[in-house]
């Protein structure tokens, strides 16, 4: 069967989606442009604007002088193939193969779907209407070849429809440009007086191969169907979404566990294959009433290993109500991360935060309990001991500040300091004893101060005397002083930590 | 005549040996009970050896039980941070080999920091602080489940047989290392731990000229160890590792002072 293309050209892709989104660009001449070699260079000019006569290439300050009231907005780089590809995956109700054109066209494979709307020429006008309804300025054409549709897109007349097996008679009227050949190669073609296909379709394959390349003769036969044009069509981002429908409505817990065993496996073994991992999931039970019953899971690092998604949902299973019975569970993975695959035979005994084991309690822990109690510390860069450490984000962050432990630390420190009462000389000796809930403590041996003044880019506050101190049993305690004595008011005196 | 019968000319020929391999039986048949009471032989090569020198004379087969839970018992906020220092010390030595460790509870109190001072990585120590004693049991046998870890140590005032023989079982069959810290416990009930400890704070050494505090040091004492001897001895943590302490070599070889301002 002969094959049939169709090639879109949208002729002011970038503006009209400009114009799209500021309606009130329609009325108005304006220009996009990008900065190149220190000038502002036009790259694509609205209708408006080209009707006098400012084009693309331009520079901006010359086409201000032609139209003074133009509107230059920023040309974001990459727009065309952004927008491009959206349209393409929008195009695959058309077709399923459909491909990317640069700079600013669309190449779709119809063989065999036109007669779905009714012919050909009902099919062109489809995507016309549709497309222009959304404010788009395109041309769709079809032909047997991709060079064929896309001549006469460009170059062509009224009819949008190139007949079967007629591209050869509807390219002999068209200029050399139509066969999408380089500049140069156009340029030299019309020098030498060939303004049109039919002046050189004739002449001996090796003169042309000789004086213009073997580019020409490849879009030739391209056009006319000789030779296979490959295209590489777009893949459609198929979401990691599994459904599993029941005959008779689910009311039981081990009903849904089979259900999400299920779907767990099926949607593992196909994120196996693409070398994905789950980070959030989503259990949705449909009820026979039209509720949902939905339960959701996070995890620490992507996996997609069944037994242990299984074993997160697990615990929430008892949340879910029934009601009269669900007839479509479905589980979809809201989150998913590229995983990499585990050598689970070799590599059983790492130890230590990249073992897989311990992400998986990780994540049980965290789907009990929440992330909140799972704490892990890093080295801050602070003197004052309660800010000399951060929460980590994740397992596998590092720092690289050191700890500091150059200066005697408690193993336990108190989230406040508490107020405590000494009997200590003046002006900078250790307490000689002191007073903490309810129980005298006489000190025998001591070492400090330490100072540790406050950060005054952050806070303001008395600096702070550490003294490291053992009582009369061995009791190891670090307290300090606040502040300086002063005549007017003597300085209040903490402890802060228990030495082991 | 009939013939003796071949069970009786075994035992008449094996009596001939007992003198000689008695020892040696009962030696064999110890080390065979052992598995039974929960405690397995460490294969060579990865002992990490927590280093407490004449400890290990007290412990079965000469070194300290992995893969095994151990009680320890507080009173008082002196206690209690000895405690976590003495555990500190043998975690560290669990660790060595780049290993990680869980520490849970409901009142944490421990400055991270502080804990390289005891030869531990602190970001290589997860933290759990949970709300609830049930929470925290939940996640202590969870926790002993996983292979991945080397220690686990979860705070906990009260301990019931039946939670420390589900601990017990978690870890024979993880081989990880629970350390179970109970301070102010009510009830010293019978449980599944392989030991039970007491750790106090005891006065650090230091000249009668020099003020100043010396190395951490305390009474630790063993209170129960299954087919072990119990004892007590007084330990130093100091250079990244426990120093046994004798009376008479502390009076004639002063210990080098720890510098501080």
């Amino acid at each position: 069967m002969a094959k049939r293309f169709v090639t879109i050209w949208f002729r002011q892709l970038k503006t009209d989606w400009f114009s799209i989104r500021q309606p009130a660009l329609r009325k108005q001449p304006f220009v996009l442009s990008a900065p190149d070699h220190g000038r502002l260079v036009i790259t694509a000019v609205n209708e408006l604007a080209r009707a006098q006569g400012v084009e693309a290439g331009m520079v901006v300050a010359d086409a201000r002088a032609i139209i003074p009231s133009l509107e230059v907005l920023d040309d974001p780089p990459g727009l065309s193939e952004k927008l491009l590809k959206a349209i393409a995956e929008w195009c695959i109700r058309y077709t399923n193969i459909v491909a990317v054109d640069l700079p600013e066209g669309i190449i779709m494979d119809v063989t065999g779907c036109a007669h779905l709307w009714g012919g050909e020429m009902k099919y062109i006008k489809d995507i016309n209407v549709r497309l222009r309804n959304r404010g788009y300025d395109l041309r769709a054409t079809i032909a047997d070849t991709i060079g064929a549709a896309w001549a006469i897109a460009h170059y062509g007349g009224i009819s949008p429809i190139v007949e079967y097996g007629k591209q050869m008679e509807t390219l002999l009227s068209l200029p050399p440009a139509a066969l999408r050949l380089e500049f140069n190669v156009v340029d030299r073609l019309h020098k030498l007086g060939l303004h049109q296909v039919r002046n050189f379709i004739g002449m001996p394959r090796s003169a042309l191969r000789r004086r213009f390349g073997k580019d020409l003769l490849l879009k030739l036969d391209q056009a006319l169907g000789h030779e296979e044009e490959p295209i590489t069509c777009i893949q459609p981002i198929e979401p990691f979404r599994e459904r599993l429908p029941c005959l008779e409505p689910i009311v039981t817990a081990t009903g849904i566990e089979i259900a999400l065993e299920r779907l767990l496996d099926m949607i593992c073994q196909r994120m196996q294959k693409e070398g994905m991992g789950i980070r959030k999931a989503l259990f949705t039970g449909f009820r026979v009433d039209g509720k949902f019953e939905k339960i959701a899971i996070g995890t620490h690092r992507a996996t997609n290993n069944a037994r242990h998604l299984y074993k997160l949902f697990e615990d929430k299973i008892s949340t879910i109500e029934p009601g009269l019975g669900i007839e479509l569970f479905m589980i979809d993975a809201l989150k998913s991360e590229k995983c990499s695959i585990q050598q689970e035979r070799l590599w059983e005994t790492t130890h230590g935060l990249e073992d897989p084991g311990l992400s998986e309690l990780m994540d049980r822990m965290a789907n009990r309990f929440g992330y909140s109690p799972i704490r892990r510390f890093l080295p801050a860069e602070h003197y004052l001991p309660e800010k000399s450490f951060k929460l980590s984000e994740s397992l596998n962050e590092t720092t690289s500040a050191p700890w500091m432990i150059d200066r005697p630390r408690p193993l336990h420190l108190l989230s406040i300091p508490q107020r405590i009462e000494v009997t200590a000389p003046i002006p900078d000796y250790p307490p000689m004893n002191f007073r903490y809930l309810g129980k005298m403590h006489k000190i025998k041996k001591a070492d400090g101060p330490e100072r540790i003044e406050q950060e005054w880019w952050i806070q303001d506050g008395p600096h702070r005397d550490y003294y490291a101190v053992e009582d009369e049993k061995g009791g190891r305690y670090w307290l300090f002083r606040s502040g300086h004595y002063r005549e007017d008011k003597t300085p209040n005196w903490f402890i802060h930590g228990f030495f082991a | 005549m009939l013939a003796r019968p071949a069970f009786f000319r075994r035992v008449e020929k094996q009596a001939t040996f007992m003198a000689i391999t008695k020892t040696d039986i009962i030696a064999r048949l110890k080390m065979d009970i052992l598995p039974l009471g929960g405690l397995r032989a460490i294969p060579a090569g990865i002992v990490s050896d927590p280093g407490l020198g004449p400890l290990n004379e007290a412990f079965p087969q000469g070194h300290f039980p992995l893969g095994a839970m151990h009680e320890f018992l507080s009173n008082g906020q002196e206690s209690r941070v000895a405690t976590a220092g003495f555990i500190s010390g043998l975690v560290s030595g669990l660790m060595k080999n780049g290993g990680a460790a869980l520490w849970i509870g409901t009142s944490r109190t421990v400055f991270p920091p502080a804990l390289k001072m005891f030869g531990i990585e602190p970001e290589r120590i997860i933290f759990i602080d949970l709300q609830k004693e049930k929470d925290v049991l939940w996640a202590m046998e969870e926790a002993l489940k996983c292979n991945g870890l080397a220690a686990v140590i979860g705070e906990m005032p009260e301990l019931s047989f039946t939670i420390s023989r589900r601990f017990q079982l978690a870890v024979e069959k993880s081989r990880v290392t629970g350390f179970i810290l109970r301070s102010n416990p009510r009830n010293l009930n019978t449980n599944a731990c392989v030991s039970r400890w007491k750790i106090n704070p005891i006065p650090t050494f230091s000249d009668d000229e020099l003020p100043g505090l010396g190395f951490a040091r305390w009474n630790v004492e063993l209170v129960k160890i299954r087919n072990g001897k119990p004892g007590s001895w007084q330990i130093e943590w100091a250079d990244q590792r426990f120093n046994h302490i004798t009376e008479w070599i502390q009076s004639i070889i002063p210990e080098p002072k720890r510098k501080t301002g």
